[in-house]
C-alpha cells in the first residue's frame, strides 16, 4: 500500500460521539476500548489465516535439511498440527501475552525482537513526524496568508509534488545526491545521529505535504469566518487576529490527521529503513515476510495494528479536549 | 446644537471582479451628531454594508479598492491613516456589531476572553480589571448568571444572548460611534425588540451614536433619528425620520413604505411590492438606476443621472421629480402629499 492511501482516509471530526448527550466520558472510553479489542482479533485471526496461504514453510527455505530434520523441526514449532489448532493455540498464547518464539532466530522471543528494534524505528519516525508536521504547517500557513500570490502556488505544487511522488523516491534521490554527490551525510547503515537525518528526511515529505495542504484549505476556511471580521473590529493588531483567531481554530481539525499521519509513516518505515538499512522494525518485518518468520509477522503485525488503533483512539479524546464543542460534560449545561 | 462626531463625504468604493472594476458605493455623504441614531437602508446589494465596512476599514483587501473620498471622525480622515492607527480606532472610538451572532464570535474562546480582549488592547487594565470590566458589561446587556457565563462558549448561548454578548464586546470601551449592520436579522421577532430595546438603553447610557443598517422599516421608525435611503450603491434620499416617512420624496422609498405590512390594514389589502428586482451594478446605464422600476419616469429618467436636490437643511432627494427644472404638474399627486 502506498503511504499516501491512508490520507483519503480522513477521520472526521463527526466520528467522535461525545456529542452524545448520554455518553459520559467513562462510558465512551469503554465502548471505545471495547472496539478496539474487537478489532484487534480481527486483524490478528485475518492475518494468521493469510500467512499461512503463502507457499513454503519457515523451513523450506534457507538451509538443505533432510527429512528428518523437518519432521523435528516441525514437531518442535507445532507446525505438524492442523492450522486451526495452531491458531487457537497461537490466540491462546496471546491472551496470556506470549507472542511466541522467533522461527528464525533460535531461542529469541518475539517481544525481545520487537524491543530490540524499535528504538530506531521509534527515533527516525517521530523525527520525520515532528519535522514534517512543523515545516507542513508553516509552508501551508504562509501559503494560505499569501493566498493566490506565486509563493502560495509554489508551496502548493511542493505539496502535490510531496504527496504523489512515493518516498523511496525521494530516499533514492536523497542517497545519491546528498550522500554519494556531496557526501554531506552517510548514504545508509546506522552510525550516529547523522545517519538518522536522511531517512527522515525522506520520511517526513509526505507528512509535509499532507499538513501543508490541509492546513492550507483550514486557514482560508476559517480566514472568511465571521468571527474574523470581528476580531479586526476588536482593532487587534494583524498578528494577534492570525494567531489568536485563525490558526487557532485552523489547528483543531489538523490535529484529526495525526492518525493517518502515524500510520504513513509506520508503513514509510518498511520501505524506507530497508533503502537506508536502519536497523528498525520495518527492516525486521519486511526480512521476516521473505522467510516466513511466522510469529515474528503476526507479532509485529499486532503491534502495528495496536499502535494505529491507540493513535487513532488518542487523536479523538484530544479532539474534545481541544474543541469545547465536542463537549462531554453536555448535560451539566443548559 | 451638537457637533459633528462622523462625516462621511463622498464616499466611493469600487471592486475588482472578472467583468472589470464595479462600484458598489457611489458618491455617500452622511453626518452623524453625537447621541443620535443614523438608519440605513436599502435592499441587499444597495451598498449598505459596503458604506458600513468602509467606515470600519474592513473591507477585503484582495479585491476592494481603496475608497474615494473622505469618512471624517473627530476631524480625522479614516481613510488616511495608517493601519495601525486605524486598529486604535476600531473597537475603542467606533464599534461594530454584525448581522449574524452565530458565526461572528470565535467558536474556540470562551466570552469572556473576547470582550477582554478589545479592552485590554485599548485600555491599560490588568487582567482582573479586565475580567471586571468584562462581567460588567455582561451584566449591562442583560446576561443572567454573568459571573459564571464569563467562562462559556459561544455554542453555549442561544441567539439571542449571543447578540447580547456582541454587544457587550463593542461597547466595552464605551465607543463613540457604534456600527450595527442588521443586528436583528437574524434574530426572530421577539427576540429583535429586546435587542432594540437594549441598543437604545445603553445609547442613552453611553451617549454613542449609532449607525444602524438594516432593511426593516419597523426597525427604523423605532431607532432612527435620520434615514439615508440608499440605492445602487447611492443615497437616493436623505432626511430626518419624520422628513421620511412622511414627507416621502424619493418614489423608491415610496415603494418601500408601500411594501411594509400594516397592522391597521384590512386583512384583504395586499402589500404593494416595487417591481423588477435591483439592477446589476455591472451594467448601469447613465441614467437613474432606478428608472427600470420607477411608476412616475420620464423620459429623461432613462438619460440623465439626476442631481441631488435639497428639499430642505434637512432633507435632500435624488430624483428627476424634485429638479427645479421639471415641470410643477408632472410630479404626481402620491409624490411629496403624505402617506399617513
Amino acid at each position: 500500500m502506498h503511504p499516501s492511501f491512508c490520507f483519503m482516509v480522513r477521520i472526521s471530526p463527526a466520528t467522535v460521539v461525545f456529542k452524545d448527550r448520554g455518553v459520559n466520558v467513562k462510558g465512551y472510553i469503554f465502548k471505545r476500548v471495547g472496539f478496539m479489542i474487537v478489532t484487534l482479533f480481527v486483524i490478528v485471526t485475518a492475518t494468521f489465516f493469510l500467512m499461512q496461504l503463502i507457499p513454503g514453510t519457515p523451513f523450506t527455505n534457507p538451509e538443505k535439511l533432510t527429512e528428518k530434520q523437518l519432521v523435528i523441526l516441525n514437531a518442535k514449532y507445532g507446525l505438524d498440527q492442523p492450522v486451526a489448532i495452531q491458531y487457537l493455540k497461537y490466540i491462546g498464547n496471546l491472551l496470556q501475552g506470549d507472542l511466541g518464539y522467533s522461527f528464525q532466530y533460535e531461542g529469541r522471543t518475539v517481544f525481545s525482537m520487537i524491543g530490540d528494534r524499535i528504538g530506531p524505528s521509534a527515533f527516525i519516525g517521530l523525527q520525520a513526524l515532528i519535522f514534517g508536521s512543523i515545516i507542513g504547517l508553516l509552508l501551508g500557513i504562509f501559503s494560505a496568508l499569501k493566498h493566490n500570490s506565486v509563493y502560495d502556488y509554489l508551496s502548493v505544487t511542493i505539496a502535490v509534488l510531496g504527496m504523489s511522488i512515493p518516498s523511496f523516491v525521494f530516499a533514492a534521490l536523497l542517497q545519491y545526491y546528498v550522500g554519494v554527490k556531496l557526501e554531506w551525510l552517510p548514504v545508509a547503515l546506522w552510525e550516529g545521529y547523522s545517519s538518522t537525518i536522511l531517512p527522515s528526511f525522506a520520511l517526513s515529505v509526505t507528512v509535509i505535504a499532507t499538513v501543508a495542504r490541509f492546513i492550507r484549505s483550514e486557514m482560508l476556511e476559517v480566514l472568511g469566518q465571521d468571527y474574523v471580521t470581528t476580531a479586526r473590529a476588536k482593532g487587534l493588531s494583524e498578528w494577534t487576529v492570525i494567531v489568536k483567531h485563525v490558526t487557532r481554530n485552523a489547528l483543531i481539525p489538523v490535529v484529526t490527521m495525526l492518525g493517518p499521519l502515524a500510520v504513513s509513516i509506520m508503513t514509510g518505515t518498511l520501505v524506507i529503513e530497508k533503502i537506508f538499512s536502519v536497523p528498525g522494525l520495518g527492516e525486521q518485518f519486511t526480512l521476516s515476510i521473505l522467510v516466513l518468520d511466522y510469529s515474528v509477522i503476526m507479532g509485529i503485525t499486532l503491534f502495528y495494528s495496536g499502535l494505529f488503533i491507540l493513535v487513532v483512539f488518542l487523536v479523538d479524546i484530544l479532539y474534545g479536549l481541544l474543541d469545547p464543542r465536542i463537549d462531554y460534560k453536555g448535560a451539566e449545561q443548559s | 446644537m451638537k457637533e459633528n462626531i462622523l462625516d462621511v463625504d463622498n464616499l466611493h468604493v469600487s471592486f475588482k471582479t472578472r467583468n472589470g472594476e464595479i462600484t458598489a458605493v457611489k458618491g455617500v455623504s452622511f453626518s452623524l451628531k453625537k447621541g443620535e441614531t443614523l438608519a440605513i437602508v436599502g435592499e441587499s446589494g444597495s451598498g449598505k454594508s459596503v458604506t458600513a465596512k468602509s467606515i470600519m476599514r474592513l473591507l477585503p483587501k484582495h479585491s476592494a479598492v481603496i475608497p474615494q473620498g473622505e469618512i471624517k471622525f473627530e476631524g480625522q480622515d479614516l481613510l488616511e491613516l495608517s493601519l495601525k492607527d486605524m486598529q486604535q480606532v476600531r473597537g475603542s472610538k467606533i464599534s461594530m456589531v454584525f448581522q449574524d451572532p452565530m458565526t461572528s464570535l470565535n467558536p474556540t474562546m470562551k466570552i469572556g476572553k473576547q470582550i477582554m480582549e478589545g479592552l485590554k488592547k485599548h485600555q491599560t487594565l490588568t487582567k482582573s480589571e479586565a475580567r471586571q470590566r468584562a462581567l460588567e458589561m455582561l451584566e449591562l446587556v442583560g446576561i443572567p448568571n454573568a459571573k459564571k457565563r464569563l467562562d462559556a462558549y459561544p455554542h453555549q448561548f442561544s441567539g439571542g444572548m449571543r447578540q447580547r454578548v456582541v454587544i457587550a464586546m463593542a461597547l466595552a470601551c464605551i465607543p463613540q460611534v457604534l456600527i450595527a449592520d442588521e443586528p436583528t436579522t437574524a434574530l426572530d421577532v421577539t427576540i429583535q425588540a429586546q435587542i432594540l430595546q437594549l441598543m437604545k438603553n445603553l445609547q442613552e447610557k453611553m451617549d454613542t451614536a449609532i449607525v444602524l443598517i438594516t432593511h426593516d422599516l419597523g426597525v427604523v421608525a423605532n431607532m432612527a433619528d435620520k434615514v439615508a435611503v440608499m440605492y445602487a450603491g447611492e443615497v437616493v434620499e436623505y432626511g430626518t425620520l419624520d422628513e421620511i416617512f412622511y414627507e416621502t420624496q424619493h418614489p423608491y422609498t415610496l415603494g418601500l413604505l408601500g411594501s411594509m405590512p400594516n397592522l391597521n390594514a384590512k386583512r384583504s389589502e395586499p402589500l404593494i411590492p416595487i417591481p423588477g428586482s435591483p439592477p446589476d451594478l455591472a451594467t448601469l446605464g447613465t441614467g437613474c438606476p432606478f428608472a427600470a422600476r420607477c411608476p412616475y419616469t420620464m423620459a429623461v429618467c432613462h438619460d440623465y443621472h439626476p442631481r441631488k436636490t435639497e428639499l430642505s437643511e434637512s432633507h435632500s432627494v435624488l430624483c428627476w421629480l424634485q429638479d427645479s427644472r421639471t415641470p410643477e404638474n408632472h410630479a404626481p399627486e402620491t409624490v411629496g402629499s403624505a402617506q399617513r
